[in-house]
């Protein structure tokens, strides 16, 4: 695993981050949309929760990304940047 | 459980020549364990808290000094104690220091045990932790049954003019996430005892949105007598990775059950040893809680620290070492496990509530010998999938926990999916869970 996935976003030729998906599992009631909408990415336990997989999201996948996002009647599936996530302290 | 406490001495500890309590002696935290509680034998025992000057709060000497000690938390995690330290002592605006003594891990006693014992010790260290971190509050959670003694303790000292932030006691929620750190902010501020799963740690915006402090009460009775004695002193007991004593927990088959305060580095066996030893022959070892894992009896010859748990895929946890006996059998208590755990859900996350019911379920089947003919295949996917899938890590603790018990009851588990089991007593239980 490279430095780059291993810190949850990569680095594009361009400099820029591509971020990840992540799931507030608080949130999140299992309606199963996001898994409808980007099966690429959203894959369902047996229970209908969303398992996404923490790699940065592919940018021919973007838009269908942020369309799930969109859709989440729960506002529980986002796309975050790699400092938004930045803490180690436990 | 007894406030039963004793100290397990390293035989080669050396003694400190001028002074009443030994330098580099045992025990430590637990050394006013026959004097009484009182502020006077605590003095006696310890002498009285330094004085720290620091031109500015970023640049306490504690936060150096906690450092050169190598004292990590003693609440489970064991994160470097001069780290949180340091993160909240650099934080712009008031700080608060939140001192843990929620110890809702049911089996374990060790926190409670330390408050009834050494409150003032507890005390000093949030009164130390207050000045080096700036704070201008400071909250005890504690759990119901020892937030009488701190009280008037607090009291005692305020009696005595002795200085500091006066700390607030707050009685702990008592279910099983309710120690966790997000949860005891949460309960403090809102009355709510659940993890929020924030992405903003506590040192960042904890207790009022401001940069919080959350130690676990024997971490801060440690930071006491590091402040005291120094970092040398501190490291004079421990190892070089993981310097100090710490307590330990010890039950079920061992002839006296109770808190004991152990040289880090100390064997599985040096502990088991301290606690009168084993009244029956041990099957296998619970470590660091009902949220811990299962270690076999090899473990009797490692080391109950991090370093020396690590290659078994365990950890000291909170502290807890349980002696399960051969009479008992190690699939069916880890399917009580399985359902009380699945019980403490704090019930926000599905993969939690669902994922964790249908694994105690699952464990239930193999315990009753009922499993379907394919065997653990579906269990395994199982905890797989409810790993790193809540607002906490009580879903990964589980599946830890139940994957341990496959590994370490290897045979006994395809003993059970062949409808059989060896133990002589399998409906007798060493857990002491509690009647839900």
């Amino acid at each position: 695993m490279s430095p780059a996935t291993r810190a949850g976003a990569a680095a594009s030729p361009g400099g820029r981050r591509r971020p990840v998906l992540r799931v507030d599992p608080i949130a999140c009631d299992g309606r199963g949309i996001c898994a409808e909408l980007l099966p690429e990415l959203v894959t369902l336990d047996d229970w209908g929760f969303p398992v996404v997989d923490g790699r940065p999201v592919p940018r021919e996948l973007a838009r269908l990304a942020r369309r799930a996002v969109a859709a989440c009647p729960t506002l529980a599936l986002r796309l975050e940047h790699e400092h938004e996530h930045e803490h180690e302290l436990s | 459980m007894s406030p039963r406490a004793a100290a397990l001495a390293a035989a080669d500890a050396p003694r400190d020549r001028d002074g009443a309590m030994p330098a580099t002696g045992l025990p430590r935290v637990l050394a006013t364990a026959s004097s009484g509680p009182g502020l006077v034998a605590h003095l006696a025992a310890h002498g009285a808290l330094p004085a720290f000057s620091a031109t500015r709060r970023a640049e306490h000497p504690l936060v150096d000094l906690v450092e050169q000690s190598g004292l990590t938390g003693r609440g489970g995690a064991g994160f470097p104690t001069a780290r949180k330290l340091a993160a909240v002592a650099r934080a712009r605006g008031d700080t608060v220091v939140v001192a843990n003594a929620t110890e809702a891990e049911p089996v374990s006693a060790k926190d409670k045990v330390l408050c009834r014992l050494a409150p003032h010790l507890v005390l000093d260290g949030v009164q130390l932790a207050a000045e080096a971190v700036g704070a201008t509050r400071a909250v005890l959670v504690a759990h119901p049954t020892v937030s009488g003694v701190l009280g008037a303790a607090i009291a005692e000292r305020a009696r005595h003019g002795l200085g500091g932030v006066r700390p607030e006691i707050v009685d702990a929620a008592t279910h099983f996430v309710a120690g966790e750190e997000s949860a005891v902010v949460n309960w403090v501020d809102h009355g709510r005892s659940v993890p929020t799963g924030s992405r903003h740690r506590p040192h960042e915006r904890g207790v009022g949105g401001r940069p919080t402090l959350v130690n676990n009460v024997e971490t801060l009775a440690h930071l006491a007598l590091v402040a005291r004695h120094g970092a040398a002193w501190f490291r004079a007991l421990g190892t070089e990775t993981e310097p100090g004593t710490l307590l330990v927990t010890a039950r079920g088959a061992v002839a006296n059950p109770g808190v004991y305060e152990a040289a880090i580095g100390s064997r599985v066996d040096d502990v088991v040893g301290a606690a009168g030893g084993h009244v029956a022959t041990p099957l296998a070892y619970l470590v660091g809680g009902y949220f811990g894992t299962w270690i076999g009896t090899e473990g009797r010859e490692v080391a109950f620290s991090r370093q020396g748990l690590a290659p078994l895929g365990a950890s000291v946890g909170a502290g807890l070492l349980l002696a399960v006996p051969t009479s008992c059998c190690g699939v069916v208590e880890t399917a009580r496990l399985a359902r009380y755990l699945a019980g403490q859900s704090a019930g926000q996350c599905g993969p939690c509530v669902f994922g964790l019911r249908a694994i105690a379920d699952e464990v239930g089947l193999l315990a009753r010998r009922e499993l379907a003919s394919d065997g653990t295949a579906r269990l395994r996917r199982w905890l797989g999938e409810v790993d790193g899938r809540g607002a906490c890590a009580h879903p990964d603790g589980v599946a830890r926990l139940v994957r341990s018990a496959l590994a370490v009851f290897d045979d006994e588990v395809q003993r059970h999916v062949n409808r059989r089991c060896s133990a002589p007593r399998p409906e007798q239980s060493a857990l002491g869970l509690p009647v839900t």
